[in-house]
């Protein structure tokens, strides 16, 4: 599905560029903008900035704490911000206290070049509009796998027998990174490779949670056998970190986030050696699963409940311009983009074969956050060796439970 | 003296200076070195092959043709308007300094001057003020503001960071003025004058040492301040602390990085001016402080 | 002074502190004794740019009529201070009976979050206020013993640890503690251990974080103290000295006297900041090693997508209330000068 869109992009460019002039169109409304702070999302917000002029405000906020603003600014009525910026686990919050509105009829009048992919629905009702992808996957080297004589891993058991042999072969000591950081980063590594095992991580239909099983267990086990071959710091790495390694030509396997392609294999900040033997390749798949043990993220726009029709248009309207074919081929490499115009990079390799291999989506569910903090701060005293993994795997429920029970999704 | 009291102070004084200058080096490396390598490029300063990189520019020599660049300097002053959010710091920590003085001398003077017990638990309320933590507060903030229409603006910034300094200001220049004798103002009043007259003629004139010392710790909470600043500002009033956080992004673009390492480096220069015009004041202020208190 | 002039003086600053931070305190405590409702989950058709999928979602309309019969949420009583996250008192007293010895039963309960939080604030706050307050004490009777003419640029230089930024200070100094950054690799050099890792070890992780907390206070308790010195009297030195005192003992009984007072102030201070204790955490990267209770309160706020209130609310009172045992000794002095002085 993911290349099939791909390969559609040249066919309806043409339809898209009719968004694009200047005004966009509208005659009054206040677009207000918030969003995370990088360079693909600049682009988005000064594309609809564009619109500004005859009458139509556009303003914006782009910063790292847009989480923990969001909430509360959309609460407000009128809200602060007319659109909120937010990715798969994001958009739960704002689902969670019924903060954004149904775009359908918008998506009617408004968003003719749309794919339908590209429409985020929830109980048939569009909620958000994607325009970005993302995932975690392997980065190889392949001058440094071809020294040590071993090919390009497919499975995490491969990666911990390539690690072997260029260890061996006193290539790197640690050649593998992934990241690993106490916190978010980690609970994102344990669901990537609980998702690999394609068990469910709670039960059907209800909150309770499921990872408390041989699948937990085996996954908390893998992750310890690859932190062997990994920096004994590996607790401190975030994508920063695992970044600046690899362009510092220190590692040689890495499990790292597509979106950081294009900053890596650009010419700035690294080696011709290593950005020219830097490959992105799908996430592996482990033990006897199918799935790649990763999970597929996307970044889309919302639109606010508490503001007028008009402004939920005109704030339409922008981002529809934001998110235009001619945004996109300006800044092509800044993102893996899921909209018409997109020309796939060597940056996006690695996201596309990942979703072509079946990973599944970032699940989207209202207690999703609580678990995933729960992994994040819990996990550590395992890979640490301070604990078994049952312990570590009974603890995270129990924090689990505790904060789920606060926000009411548990008696 | 005798000589060998004089071998010993020599001794001594050689183990003074070589402890200060120790120190010295301790407290200043970080920030030379941050100094130096503004003027480099990512791939030196945060170099994760060789440190040395940082010292010689390996990296800077080979991407910029130099092995010093001003791009840091460029990017963050000129590039991302730094300047924009230098005004907003100024416009901040101005009024930020100048009402918690103007409160907290007020207050403070009444404390020191009340015998009463309500004074002490005053005294008191205020420090478990201090004990809450500043993210609870900002975070149970955010409501309301954005109701009332109130976030975003620097007014408000300037009141919360007032709000949240008055313990420290209170407590200090309380201590303060303990230490001004009770009969100068006393006196004044025998002769007619109202408390207010006592305090504005008598006191206002004596106080300025305690007063500068404290408006030092306030200027740096506020210059310094990022869980307040981060939160309640929109993005045209950014001070420069969240500023210079958003050159590191979430994901810390190439190049960027630098201009926060430029940006610290350029606000640390106010600083250096402000310590050097007021060190006598900062110095002979605590003299007439807490010590006889 | 008469009770309605003391009004007027403090009424000001009164207000501000009043607005802005008591009543914050009332509401942040009313919320912590509430959890949210129960939601009403629904399963639904979602659908994405990687497919669709049944999923369970919040059924808005069934969850708002509850939200709107009661907006605080559910009443829970003292029930999220005594759960997991804090005091966790099912989880003390079950490892209590389960525990093998004593050993044992302190490894269960460090295993906790709250506790681990206090073991490392309480450890962080007994060990850097005393350096901090040595150290600023040597740094400034030595400041004090430089010619006239070296002593402002010293004084600025001494506060640098204090003014830059945190924010990018710690960004910098972690990557000099790096195992290949400047300060990682000299200590390698230093301990003959090329495989010494400041960020890998718990152990060393602790160290770094008193050692940064020192480093970073240190200026605050030298600038007083180095103002303290100032006003030492003279001619009770000159005449200590003839009488025969050597330096140490003048410092002993007539420097050190004199700066009780300040060493005061600075505790209290110290101690206060110490237990809150946060930026160098986050800075450091060390949670996996080190947390303490402004990080856990920082976590349930900022760690995840979804924000609990009620969670951070009950360990900011037990904050609030952790730094007023902390601080007794130095109250119950204050009261006692106080009730010395007439009304």
């Amino acid at each position: 599905m993911f290349l099939k869109q791909i390969a559609l992009v040249g066919a309806v460019s043409a339809l898209m560029a009719s968004t694009a002039y200047a005004g966009c169109g509208l005659t009054s409304g206040s677009v207000r903008i918030l969003s995370n702070d990088f360079p693909a999302l600049h682009a988005v917000a000064a594309g609809a900035e564009a619109c500004a002029g005859d009458g139509v405000e556009v303003t914006k906020n782009q910063t790292t704490e847009h989480k923990d603003l969001q909430v509360a600014a959309l609460t407000s009525n009128p809200a602060q911000y007319t659109t909120a910026v937010v990715a798969n686990s994001s958009i739960v919050p704002l689902m969670n206290d019924g903060l954004i509105r149904p775009l359908d009829d918008l998506v009617a009048k408004h968003g003719q070049g749309l794919q339908k992919s590209q429409l985020v629905t929830i109980d048939g009702k569009v909620m958000a509009i994607a325009f970005m992808a993302n995932a975690q996957h392997l980065w190889v080297r392949d001058d440094i796998l071809a020294k040590a004589g071993v090919s390009a891993p497919t499975t995490y058991e491969e990666v911990l027998s390539a690690s072997q042999a260029i260890r061996d072969a006193g290539i790197m000591e640690y050649p593998f990174a992934m990241n690993t950081k106490s916190g978010w980063n980690l609970g994102e590594e344990f669901v990537n490779m609980y998702m690999g095992t394609g068990a469910e991580m709670f039960v059907p239909g209800t909150a309770q949670v499921a990872i408390n099983n041989d699948h937990g267990v085996a996954a908390l086990n893998m992750l310890k056998s690859l932190m062997e071959y990994s920096n004994p710091d590996f607790l401190t790495f975030d994508s920063n970190a695992t970044q600046a390694l690899w362009e510092g030509g220190e590692l040689a396997i890495a499990n790292m986030w597509g979106s950081r392609g294009g900053a890596v294999l650009d010419d700035e900040g690294s080696t011709e050696e290593v950005t020219s033997n830097t490959r992105l390749i799908a996430a592996p798949t482990w033990g006897n699963g199918s799935v790649p043990a990763s999970t597929l993220w996307w970044d889309g726009f919302t639109i606010s409940k508490n503001i007028s029709d008009e402004d939920a248009e005109a704030t339409f309207v922008a981002m529809m311009n934001g998110i235009s074919t001619e945004m996109v081929q300006a800044n092509n490499d800044k993102a893996v983009w899921l909209i018409d115009g997109y020309v796939p990079g060597r940056a996006a390799e690695g996201i596309a074969a990942t979703a072509t291999a079946g990973a599944a989506p970032y699940p989207m569910l209202p207690f999703m956050g609580a678990l995933h903090t729960a992994l994040g701060n819990e996990l550590s005293d395992f890979l640490q060796g301070k604990e078994s993994a049952e312990q570590a795997l009974a603890d995270v429920e129990a924090a689990y439970n505790a904060a789920a029970k606060e926000q009411g999704f548990l008696k | 003296m005798t000589p060998s009291s004089q071998n010993r102070s020599r001794g001594l004084v050689i183990l003074s200076t070589s402890f200060v200058a120790l120190w010295l080096l301790i407290a200043a490396v970080p920030f030379l070195w941050t100094l130096w390598g503004s003027f480099k490029v990512q791939g030196d300063f945060f170099s994760k092959s060789d440190w040395t990189y940082a010292l010689y520019g390996v990296r800077t020599l080979a991407e910029t043709g130099a092995t010093f660049t001003g791009q840091g300097y460029h990017g963050a002053w000129i590039e991302q308007e730094f300047w924009r959010a230098t005004l907003n710091t100024g416009i901040v920590v101005f009024f930020t300094v100048i009402i918690s003085l103007t409160l907290g001398t007020l207050g403070g003077y009444a404390l020191a001057r009340s015998g009463y017990k309500y004074a002490f638990w005053i005294l008191m309320a205020a420090l478990v003020f201090r004990a809450m933590p500043h993210i609870t507060l900002v975070s149970g903030y955010l409501l309301p503001f954005f109701e009332w229409n109130l976030w975003g603006h620097l007014p408000t910034t300037i009141i919360v960071l007032v709000a949240i300094n008055q313990p420290f200001t209170l407590w200090m220049l309380h201590s303060f003025f303990l230490n001004i004798p009770k009969d100068m103002d006393e006196s004044a009043m025998v002769d007619g004058c109202t408390r207010f007259q006592a305090f504005r003629h008598v006191i206002i004139p004596v106080m300025w040492p305690g007063v500068i010392t404290t408006g030092l710790f306030s200027f740096l909470l506020a210059y310094n301040d990022f869980a307040v600043t981060a939160m309640l500002l929109s993005q045209e009033n950014q001070t420069m602390v969240p500023k210079i956080a958003s050159f590191l992004g979430t994901t810390q673009v190439e190049g960027n990085v630098m201009f926060a390492v430029a940006a610290v480096v350029s606000a640390t220069a106010p600083l250096f001016a402000l310590v050097m015009m007021f060190q006598r004041q900062i110095v002979s202020g605590l003299t007439a402080g807490a010590v006889k208190g | 002074m008469k009770h309605r002039t003391f009004l007027w003086f403090i009424l000001p600053s009164l207000s501000a502190m009043v607005l802005f931070i008591a009543l914050p305190i009332v509401s942040v405590f009313v919320q912590s004794l509430f959890v949210a409702h129960d939601q009403v989950l629904v399963v639904t058709e979602n659908c994405g740019p990687f497919g669709c999928k049944q999923t369970t979602t919040v059924d808005q309309e069934a969850t708002r009529a509850l939200k709107e019969a009661a907006p605080l949420g559910k009443f829970n009583g003292f029930e999220t201070y005594t759960n997991r996250g804090h005091l966790a008192l099912a989880e003390v007293s079950q490892a209590w009976r389960s525990a093998t010895g004593i050993g044992d039963f302190v490894s269960q309960v460090l295993n906790l979050p709250f506790y681990r939080a206090v073991a490392f604030t309480l450890s962080y706050t007994f060990v850097v206020t005393p350096f901090v307050i040595l150290l600023g004490l040597a740094v400034a009777l030595g400041v004090n013993s430089l010619p006239r003419a070296i002593k402002g640029p010293t004084i600025f230089v001494s506060l640098l640890p204090m003014i830059v930024t945190p924010l990018i200070g710690s960004l910098i100094l972690f990557w000099m503690i790096d195992s290949r950054g400047l300060i990682g690799a000299t200590l390698q050099i230093v301990f003959d251990d090329p495989d010494l890792s400041l960020k890998a070890s718990p152990t060393l992780t602790w160290i770094t974080l008193f050692v940064y907390g020192v480093w970073h206070s240190a200026p605050f308790s030298f600038i007083v103290f180095y103002a303290g010195l100032q006003t030492v009297p003279q001619d009770t030195l000159e005449a200590a000295m003839i009488d025969g005192a050597t330096r140490w003992q003048r410092l002993r009984y007539v420097v050190v006297p004199y700066m009780t007072p300040l060493v005061t102030f600075i505790t209290l201070m110290q101690l206060m900041d110490n237990f809150r204790v946060f930026e160098p955490i986050v800075g450091f990267s060390a949670q996996a090693s080190a947390t303490s209770l402004s990080y856990i309160i920082y976590n349930d706020l900022r760690g995840g997508d979804s924000q609990l209130f009620g969670s951070a609310a009950a360990t900011s009172m037990l904050t609030i209330l952790g730094v007023a045992v902390l601080l007794l000794p130095v109250l119950i002095r204050t009261w006692r000068e106080f009730n010395r002085k007439p009304v």
